[in-house]
């Protein structure tokens, strides 16, 4: 059933397009992490513009295709003279696709710790931004974690979008193999099994992270 | 006045994370480098045409049926307003019809595709195939081909302009554009082995990102080229051709006097002049000669 040859004869390849899948998946995690932290922080502050910008940011990035987010820096950007190449395109495309989850789900986070925590911590004399760093966040940490590890496998998976745009990530690679060896279907499982080296790990790293910090509670 | 200095270091960090991400990018060394064994098909089923000659049956039935692209670009391409297909090869076949049964009318396109057109010819469905078809050894065991009516080979589509005007301006940075899957990305890498190579999933994908600049050059069949170069004339085909693939007509195995008679009619094709006008009509220049 499976053609164990397809995974020895291209191993180098598949190890190729998964060193770009992982390299592409770590920056743009990065990326979206803290541009979902800000956004999140954006659209809870009391500041009005902040708020505005945050939900448009939100509204109009989470409601569009990945792959139109991907075809602006890919082919938007070139028309105002900026030309960007492929992987760059889809890294940056991915992380400003997911800062748009990862905001909503910070946001719940920090809106699921009671109110009484803020008003008390601003009345024992914190500023809104300390009270918001030494007491809220912490709290929100904990509960923001199951949430933020669907949105990172997510962004693992849907690195995927390079192939489209040549990006030579895992997914190229095995398109490539495909056409070469007309031998799709085992291709493909092996390709799925590099995902998964990458996709398991960090979701029995955040489960591992979960129970750690609620032995605090 | 702490509050916003958060903010600040928020949108220091933000602009700091988009500029590294912009700033990385991966090179691709070039090919894979994968055997790639061809989808062997050697039992070619050529039941005998009979008895009766092939021409004989085409008179007697008063007219000729072709199969026909109906989807390419200047060869077979079907308007879909009006329904009518056009193109270089369903001028040919308009000629041999002409030529065979005296009316260009008596004659019937049926749409074929790469998969379906040998099938199609071995049923009998189909007379001749006039569709953007390579002559190749491995063919010639299934079908008979007439001489080259079309010389096809790869090619590049450049911008008007570009510095890029032949295969051997192709140099370490270049960045070509191709199609997943196709013969002339394996070409080009063996031709040019320094250039970078992008791949996309099809012909308009590899066009969109050769026009967004993210590439100089797209490379595949020239046929295929000024199908291009015809949609947006900032765009020319260069260099000639650096890979053979000959254009041929094919009949049903063992059908001797229709391919004489075919290849009698792209002789005198030549001869009068009528192929280049022809050629010039579709492709927009003069055939290249030897």
């Amino acid at each position: 059933m499976f053609d164990f040859t397809i995974l020895t004869d291209h191993f180098g390849t598949y190890l190729k397009g998964f060193g770009n899948t992982a390299y592409a998946s770590v920056l743009a995690l990065a990326g979206s992490f803290l541009l979902g932290t800000l956004l999140a922080v954006f659209r809870i502050t009391p500041v009005k513009p902040l708020q505005w910008i945050g939900t448009a940011y939100v509204e109009f990035v989470r409601n569009i295709p990945l792959l139109l987010v991907v075809y602006l820096f890919f082919l938007g950007l070139p028309s105002i003279g900026v030309v960007l190449d492929p992987f760059a395109c889809g890294t940056l495309g991915l992380a400003v696709y997911t800062a748009a989850f990862i905001a909503e789900a910070v946001r719940a986070g920090i809106l699921s710790v009671p109110k009484g925590q803020m008003e008390a911590a601003r009345s024992s004399g914190l500023s809104y931004g300390k009270a918001m760093r030494l007491v809220v966040l912490p709290q929100a940490v904990k509960i923001v974690i199951p949430p933020l590890n669907n949105q990172f496998i997510n962004l693992i998976k849907n690195s995927s979008i390079l192939s489209v745009i040549s990006g030579f990530d895992l997914m190229f690679y095995a398109d490539r193999i495909a056409s070469d060896t007309y031998v799709v279907f085992s291709t493909y499982i092996f390709a799925g099994l590099f995902y998964l080296l990458l996709t398991l790990p960090l979701s029995y790293a955040t489960g591992w992270l979960e129970r750690r910090l609620a032995r605090h509670d | 006045m702490r509050q916003r200095k958060w903010f600040v270091l928020g949108l220091a960090v933000l602009v700091l994370t988009v500029v590294a991400l912009a700033g990385c990018g991966k090179k691709e060394e070039n090919g894979s480098g994968g055997a790639s064994p061809s989808p062997s098909s050697s039992g070619s089923s050529s039941a005998s045409a009979g008895g009766a000659s092939a021409l004989e049956a085409i008179k007697s039935r008063g007219k000729l049926v072709v199969g026909v692209k109906f989807d390419t670009r200047l060869f077979g391409l079907k308007d879909p307003a009006s329904g009518k297909v056009d193109g270089f090869d369903i001028d040919v076949a308009k000629g041999l019809a002409k030529e065979l049964l005296g009316d260009e009318s008596k004659l019937e396109l049926k749409e074929v595709t790469s998969k379906t057109r040998i099938p199609m010819l071995d049923n009998g469905d189909i007379d001749l195939i006039i569709a953007t078809m390579t002559i190749s050894e491995e063919r010639k065991k299934q079908v008979d081909f007439s001489d080259v009516y079309f010389k096809a080979g790869q090619s590049l589509l450049v911008k008007k302009g570009s510095p890029i005007q032949s295969i051997a301006d192709i140099k370490k940075g270049t960045k070509v554009i191709g199609v997943k899957g196709s013969t002339s990305v394996k070409n080009i890498a063996e031709k040019a082995p320094d250039a970078t190579v992008l791949e996309f999933d099809n012909y308009q994908d590899a066009f969109t990102a050769l026009k967004a600049g993210q590439g100089q050059v797209l490379t595949t069949d020239n046929a295929i080229l000024y199908g291009m170069a015809s949609q947006d004339s900032n765009y020319e085909v260069v260099g000639g051709t650096f890979t053979d693939e000959p254009y041929g007509i094919a009949a049903k195995k063992g059908n001797a006097d229709l391919v004489a008679f075919v290849n009698d009619y792209l002789k005198k094709l030549q001869d009068s002049g009528e192929y280049d006008k022809l050629y010039e009509k579709w492709i927009g220049e003069t055939p290249m000669k030897e």
